[in-house]
């Protein structure tokens, strides 16, 4: 279409022609056109001089992106587990009964589509929804003809009640809640050396919040010191792990901290850009942000000359991403940022060697950014007095599930389980989930364990699993979301992870024997081994930890056969003799 | 001593790892001193004539035909060896997977380009009915052993049926099971 191939040009001019802005070319076509066909991916292929399969790749990549077109409203209705747990299905089924689709379709007049998505950042006040980039909360199913209705009355969405976030924000502590005048930290930062900055933040022992625990002096001690023509900062906003919500409540609450610590960071490792990677679900807080970096950019605090300090230049950019979590992990999310699909590079080389347009490159998450920003304030020791002796300073939890506070704490790392059920209102939990889907299932004998990097690490999710709940049944669903999301790059994660969730069905189903236990037990150390990233190392580990601690749940669902077929004859035969008019001949 | 009795029979595949099975080129000498073959396509015996020692077998399983045959290994084989990738995996025949039954056959009796006049989809009573998919050979019964392999190699064949019939653990070495 000639129309299409004109916008397409305009588009691809707005960004420079560059073929690293591709994720936003493709972001902001797929916006005006609701969809990006084969004729449109030719189109940009074309405008940017690239081929055709590479847009392609890219384009098929990310959930956000269709190639076929979708209804006007796509509206996204998160499965994760804490949102099944407060009744998401039931909601899911309300909204096909009102529209008269299933989800997964678009209606007749293409008007709406729904459909599922895994965890998008609202699991404290679940079910939850996102109505095109607008999110609506604690839905019911009476919820569904009501949205619906106002949808097909052209309504603005953003006005419906149900449109509303809370913050809950249960417990702020004096790391990332604490106020803070802008420009504070940056100030505390120019009037040393960077290499100075580097020492304080060693001092205060701060170590990655993001999940792998990094001592974040360290990273950026590398980074300055790799050899390259330019180097980067990267913000991680991804946080896509299921049940994880405190980067949300941080960008909501307090987005100037983190642009304070994103700074300090530049100065300490002579960036001259930062990059904010904001997962494509939290596309509603993109104006809010913007608005808080003109500000800065206003007030002296990004641009040229930062606080009147000669030659400190240094602005940040936001990243829209497209519904990927393993854009999260920091490889991808470079590849991502390059316009490219999100997966995992080989490592070495580092990130810190060779990062964002193979340039030095340290990738920190939001809160410990924020927690970079108060140590250069309140210094480094006063930081390394609070928490544990490996795990200094406090840490966010979101805590979602069975419990009757859920929402955002911000504690001081090695309080225990127990403690923490106490706090949020779960002193009857019969399992705790932490780290979220690639953590650990904790069970009651365990609960006096200590949230730490020495204990029991997370990024931030806590899932609390009440007497009631089916615990293996939610495995299997965290199993479910691995399979989804992996990227399909080696074999041991992408079919392993299906492998697993077939061996688990099974048991569940109650056809499972002692030897297919064992078995899955094996596929699941082949995933957690021979995979090449996080996510394929910790897809197995809600089978390995519930095997671990719960293994009487398993053994009361077997059956005593040595062998059960997963072949349903019936099953695999019906289709056969209804095309050919024919009876099965052979038995169960 | 009677010499162990072994059966061989191939479901949906190329007929490969038979072939590859001849490839033990002397060998099939000794092998005659070591084992008395069964129901095989190989001495061409079409039913089992009593319990076997051990069972070989090649192929997935696509059909009713398949599944009551593999179900007849099973019931008259003391050790059940799935060998190739087609039995252990369902292998290219399960390519068809990703697409619907009905789409399969419309496209292969119905819409395809060689198709004169109008087509018909078989449904002959005598001609096995297709399952939905094509299944690997443990999904349907319990299986003792796997040789991966497309095919696996005469060496990799001989070196576990010896140990086999040795009474000896199957430990291969790695060049025969390394596939790339
Ligand atoms: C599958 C996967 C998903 C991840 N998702 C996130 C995420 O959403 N946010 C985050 O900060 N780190 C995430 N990480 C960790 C990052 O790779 C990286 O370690 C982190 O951003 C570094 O920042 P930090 O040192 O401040 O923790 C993820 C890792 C993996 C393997
Ligand atoms: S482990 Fe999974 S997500 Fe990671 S690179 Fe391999 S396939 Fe991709």
């Amino acid at each position: 279409m000639a129309g299409d191939a004109a916008l397409v040009t305009q588009v691809v001019e707005q960004f420079g022609r560059d073929r690293g802005r591709l994720m936003d070319i493709a972001r902001a076509l797929h916006a005006k056109l609701g969809c990006l066909t084969e004729d449109t991916i030719g189109d940009v292929a074309d405008a940017l001089g690239m081929r055709r399969v590479q847009v392609r790749d890219m384009v098929s990549f990310y959930a956000f992106f269709s190639r076929r077109p979708k209804g006007k409203t796509v509206i996204r209705l998160c499965d994760a587990v804490p949102e099944r747990m407060k009744g998401a299905e039931e909601v899911a089924r309300a909204f096909e009964e009102a529209l008269g689709i299933k989800v997964g379709e678009t209606t007749p007049d293409g008007a709406i589509t729904i459909e599922h998505a895994p965890c998008i950042g609202l699991s404290d006040q679940a079910p939850g929804a996102l109505i095109g980039a607008t999110p609506v909360t604690n839905l019911t199913p009476a919820d569904a003809p009501k949205i619906v209705q106002a949808l097909q009355d052209g309504k603005d969405i953003a006005t419906l009640p149900q449109a509303e976030v809370d913050l809950n924000l249960r417990k702020p502590g004096p790391v990332i809640f604490a106020p803070m005048e802008r420009g504070t930290a940056i100030r505390a930062a120019v009037n040393r050396k960077p290499e100075e900055v580097i020492a304080e933040m060693n001092k205060s022992r701060l170590r990655g919040r993001g999940g792998a625990g990094f001592p974040t002096a360290m990273k950026w001690d590398f980074c300055r010191k790799a050899k390259g023509n330019a180097r980067y900062l990267i913000c991680n906003a991804d946080e896509g792990e299921p049940g994880t919500f405190k980067d949300r409540v941080i960008l909501t609450e307090c987005p100037d901290l983190l642009f304070e610590g994103m700074t300090v960071a530049g100065y300490a490792l002579g960036a001259k850009e930062g990059l904010l990677y904001l997962r494509g679900e939290y596309e509603y807080l993109l104006p809010h942000l913007d608005q808080v970096l003109a500000k800065r950019r206003h007030l002296g605090l990004l641009g040229k000359n930062i606080v009147g300090c000669e030659g400190f230049d240094f602005d940040i950019r936001i990243q829209l991403g497209a519904g990927a979590y393993i854009c999260g992990e920091e490889s991808a999310l470079i590849e991502s940022l390059e316009g490219k699909r999100g997966a995992p590079r080989d490592r070495p080389p580092f990130p810190v060697q060779k990062g964002y347009k193979n340039q030095p490159t340290s990738v920190n998450n939001v809160e410990t950014l924020c927690c970079a920003a108060r140590v250069l304030e309140m210094g480094g020791d006063w930081f390394a007095a609070m928490g544990t002796r490996d795990s200094t300073g406090t840490k966010l939890l979101s805590v979602s599930g069975d419990c009757k506070h859920p929402g955002v704490y911000e504690l001081e790392y090695g309080i225990t389980v127990e403690k923490l059920l106490e706090m949020v209102g779960a002193e009857d939990a019969q399992a705790v989930q932490v780290g979220g889907p690639s953590g650990q299932c904790v069970a009651p004998k365990d609960f006096g364990r200590s949230i730490s990097f020495e204990d029991l690490p997370t990024g931030g999710s806590i899932i609390v699993f009440g007497p009631k709940r089916d615990l293996l049944e939610c495995m299997r669903q965290f199993i479910e979301f691995f399979v989804e999301e992996s990227c399909g790059w080696c074999v041991p994660c992408r079919v392993g992870t299906t492998i697993l969730s077939k061996q688990l069905a099974k048991i569940l189903d109650g056809r499972g024997t002692r030897a297919d236990v064992q078995e899955m037990e094996k596929v699941a150390n082949t995933v957690k081994t021979m995979s090449r990233c996080g996510l394929g190392q910790t897809a197995a580990n809600p089978i390995l930890s519930t095997l671990r601690s719960f293994p009487g749940l398993y053994e009361a669902r077997l059956k005593k056969d040595d062998f059960v077929p997963p072949f349903d004859l019936k099953a695999a035969l019906a289709e056969g003799c209804a095309i050919t008019g024919k009876q099965p001949v052979l038995e169960d | 001593m009677a010499k162990p009795l072994v059966a061989t029979g191939f479901f949906t595949g190329c007929f490969g790892c038979h072939m590859s099975f001849l490839d033990i080129d002397e060998r099939i000498i000794d092998l005659v001193e070591l084992i008395e073959f069964d129901k095989s396509p190989i001495n061409d015996i079409k039913e089992f004539t009593r319990p076997v020692d051990i069972g070989i077998i090649e192929g997935g399983v696509s059909n009713e035909e398949n599944v009551e045959f593999l179900r007849e290994f099973r019931k008259h084989c003391k050790i059940l060896i799935a060998i190739g990738s087609c039995a252990i995996t369902g292998g290219v025949p399960s390519m068809r997977n990703t697409v619907p039954l009905k789409e399969c056959l419309e496209e292969a009796y119905l819409n395809g380009p060689t198709i004169q006049n109008d087509g018909i989809i078989p449904n002959d009573p005598d001609i096995p009915t297709m399952l939905d998919k094509v299944y690997p050979c443990h999904e349907v019964v319990k299986i003792d052993y796997f040789l991966p392999g497309c095919p696996p190699s005469a060496d990799t064949l001989w070196a576990a049926l010896v140990a086999l019939l040795q009474g000896k653990e199957v430990a291969l070495p790695y060049e025969l099971v390394k596939y790339d």
